[in-house]
């Protein structure tokens, strides 16, 4: 038997739960509008066949069977992601870290140094692919000169399957002024008396760095490596650019889409999600794919936060 | 009292409304909501999106529009350039988009066609009374439409042949361009010039399928492929031009130093439509093209000395010399108009005066697309040129025929050659095969 509730009490939970709602409309109207709205149609269009001039018609399951079982692109792009965020985001944690440690302990020019480490960031994107696809030209760029100059040999950077991913991976690395950034602001929140307690315990550089520095910027090294996930599950401009830039077929009036030249190795699912989507108006494979990048990235981000407690240590 | 009242309200609505939805439906649907009917002295503006974007093509289809304006003194043609096939289509599909669209994209019609994105001509050309067959040669009568439904004129068209350059041809001994293709491997052999490392100095041609103009299409059109079989699907594995095609492409890529090679020597190459083009800066002897070409060399390389002539065929279709791929611009009426009875006069004017085909053929060099602009054009007189012109007019000439999907079959194709190049094809019968399977596979994707 339960006791009626007052209807005063009733009154104010309901002035209550009004409140709460007011407060939490301006995230629940952005969150609906721009998410739930979205994954909502997305589910709905991969369903359908919709070129978006006619109205869609539903088609059951025949998108999906036919992004799995018969649409070339997908295993390549999706190798080419993992191998992004394989290699690319722990080479650009460790070397915004690596930066950051440096930035921290330069007794002279520390400004100065920072300042040239953030500037590549700010760099446009597509400007700074072009630049690097110039610069690693095997033919003509300074780069591969050098390295035959020196005996080392020429490289094929953006044109040799093998080496367009480490050439985008150089691209990456060279504009990690946004990573440094968030290591310094990290490593000058470390409380210096840890320092000098683990230094007078006798700790040497690499014990100090392990047993007092990662501790407290784990938290820090976690965002890093989650924004870098999600970043690289995205990424799209630099390897379109480099593709098209390289390829010589910049997809001007009356040219063809090259999927990810050279041999697909700078294809990534966004590009095709862009290409189904907004090239050849197949709405429903562009949804499909979209749901298919929403996992993959729903799924690594909870991977990661689960292990966050044991990423982060006992405490 | 109140029921009564409320009823008597409705029942006056109810036919108000039945009015506005029938109205509704009209301007969906209707001649009130795309200006078909509309009269033809009305003052109204049309934007015209196309994708030239070279200072003198656009100065040149600025005059056109004056002209036409002096003809259609109430039609304002507002003109955007450099506009690529996905932003076309992007702008179709929105209520303001563009009334005249034009695309240098061929492969597209199909596309364009089978979504009702680009309207059917068929009304206007019976109200304007002109006949399209006894206007437009057959080529361009082909790519413009898709399975009976005509969504397209051809604007000027664009005809592939060989430039050579004359200079490099003496020092070498050739005396006249190459006819065969065995001819055309023997002449890239001796032109080719190498640096003392072994490297490329001058390539006597450079048949990798990202040279340019040399792609899969533009190239095997020698052998005349047909891509679609008489079932309707794709027959690259049993049409024997393909693997014809693909195997004297590597020969040919073989005999001049291999494909990392000639890759590493044209990763060097600078921007095809630019002063930097590798055949006017001497980087290669011989170089496929389209009639365009001279219109750059004459701005940008007047001192070169070169000629121009169809491309070779095979050592066993002799009899077909002359042929070469055909393609062009196709203009159109975007679902998107409102003014489509304005948008088909500038239509008209742009792809049926002699006299308009004629100044921007000459202009921009491109191959007039009427009979009457071919018989009259000043080209004719230009000796590089003329060779485009004979190509166009050559009955074996051919195109890529128009799918439902626009080019993506030539994508698959061509993906497939980028494989069969760089050495990852090993079975050539069972990759066409695969490559057949999935044009089908994607062409069935693309119907509703």
């Amino acid at each position: 038997m339960t006791a009626a509730v007052p209807p005063a009490l009733r009154a104010q939970r309901r002035r209550r739960a009004a409140r709460t709602a007011a407060f939490l409309s301006p995230w629940l109207i952005g969150f609906s509008v721009f998410f739930l709205y979205p994954l909502g149609a997305t589910a709905y269009y991969s369903f359908t066949h919709y070129d978006l001039i006619n109205p869609p018609v539903w088609v059951g399951l025949r998108n999906w069977r036919y992004v799995f079982g018969d649409y070339p692109y997908l295993g390549q792009a999706l190798r080419n992601t993992l191998w992004l965020v394989a290699i690319m985001v722990p080479l650009r944690v460790l070397f915004g870290l690596g930066v950051g440690l440096v930035a921290v302990r330069l007794r002279r020019g520390a400004n100065l140094f920072r300042t040239l480490c953030y500037l590549p960031f700010l760099a446009p994107p597509v400007a700074a692919t072009i630049a690097f696809v110039f610069l690693l030209n095997p033919a003509t760029g300074p780069v591969d000169q050098l390295l035959d100059g020196i005996g080392i040999g020429t490289v094929g950077w953006f044109n040799d399957p093998d080496w367009s991913k480490p050439g985008l991976t150089l691209l990456a690395v060279w504009g990690i002024g946004d990573l440094m950034v968030i290591f310094v602001a990290a490593l000058v929140d470390v409380p210096r008396e840890q320092y000098e307690a683990a230094a007078l315990d006798g700790a040497g550089p690499w014990q100090r760095f392990r047993y007092v520095t990662w501790p407290a910027i784990t938290p820090i090294v976690l965002f890093a490596v989650v924004t870098g996930v999600i970043q690289t599950m995205q990424y799209y401009t630099q390897a379109m650019v480099a593709g098209k830039v390289a390829s010589g077929i910049v997809g001007g009036p009356g040219q063809s889409f090259e999927p990810g030249y050279p041999q697909g190795s700078t294809l990534t699912l966004p590009q095709l999600v862009y290409e189904s989507g907004f090239s050849t108006f197949d709405t429903g494979v562009a949804a499909v794919l979209s749901l298919i990048l929403f996992a993959i990235a729903m799924a690594a981000t909870a991977l990661l936060l689960r292990r966050r407690a044991g990423f982060l240590g006992p405490d | 009292m109140h029921r009564p009242l409320f009823r008597r309200f409705a029942a006056a609505l109810a036919p108000v409304a039945a009015a506005l939805l029938f109205t509704a439906s009209c301007a969906g649907s209707g001649s009130s909501g795309t200006g078909a009917d509309e009269d033809p002295g009305k003052k109204v503006t049309i934007k015209f999106w196309h994708g030239w974007s070279q200072d003198r093509e656009v100065a040149a289809l600025d005059g056109l529009i004056r002209k036409f304006n002096e003809k259609h003194p109430n039609i304002t043609v507002k003109a955007t350039s450099n506009v690529t096939d996905d932003k076309l289509i992007q702008g179709v599909r929105s209520k303001n988009g563009p009334d005249v669209v034009s695309s240098f994209t061929t492969d597209n019609v199909g596309q364009f066609c089978s979504s009702g994105g680009w309207v059917d001509l068929a009304p206007f050309l019976a109200k304007s009374a002109l006949d399209p067959a006894a206007t437009f040669p057959k080529a361009t009568l082909d790519y413009t439409q898709f399975e009976g439904r005509r969504c397209a004129l051809p604007f000027l068209a664009d005809a592939y042949g060989l430039y050579y350059n004359k200079d490099m041809f003496a020092a070498a001994g050739i005396t006249a361009p190459p006819k065969t293709m065995s001819e055309f491997k023997a002449a890239a052999l001796k032109l080719q010039q190498l640096n003392p490392d072994g490297s490329i100095k001058v390539a006597g041609t450079m048949p990798v399928f990202h040279g340019y103009e040399f792609t899969p299409a533009h190239v095997m059109a020698q052998w005349g492929p047909t891509y679609v079989g008489a079932d309707g699907k794709s027959n690259l594995a049993t049409d024997p031009a393909a693997a014809q095609f693909l195997a004297y492409q590597k020969e040919l890529v073989e005999a001049l130093g291999g494909f990392e090679k000639l890759e590493k020597f044209r990763s060097g190459f600078g921007d095809e439509f630019s002063a930097q083009n590798p055949f006017q800066v001497g980087q290669v002897a011989m170089q496929v093209d389209g009639e365009w070409r001279t219109a750059s060399i004459a701005d940008e390389a007047p001192g070169l000395n070169y000629g121009t002539a169809p491309m070779p065929v095979p050592d066993d279709q002799v009899d077909k010399y002359g042929r070469g791929y055909l393609a062009g611009t196709v203009i159109g009426i975007a679902r998107s108009s409102h003014h489509q009875a304005a948008a088909w006069e500038f239509v008209k004017y742009l792809t049926t005066d002699t006299d308009a085909v004629n100044t921007f053929a000459a202009t921009i060099h491109n191959v007039p697309s009427t009979f009457a602009a071919l018989n009259t054009t000043p080209l004719a007189g230009d000796e590089h040129f003329k060779t485009f012109l004979d190509i166009f007019r050559n009955p074996h000439s051919n195109t890529t025929p128009a799918s439902v999907n626009g080019g993506q079959y030539q994508v698959t194709f061509q993906e497939f050659c980028y494989k069969w190049e760089a050495g990852q094809v090993s079975d050539l019968k069972g990759g066409l095969q695969g490559v057949d399977r999935q044009i089908d596979a994607d062409n069935a994707q693309a119907r509703p």
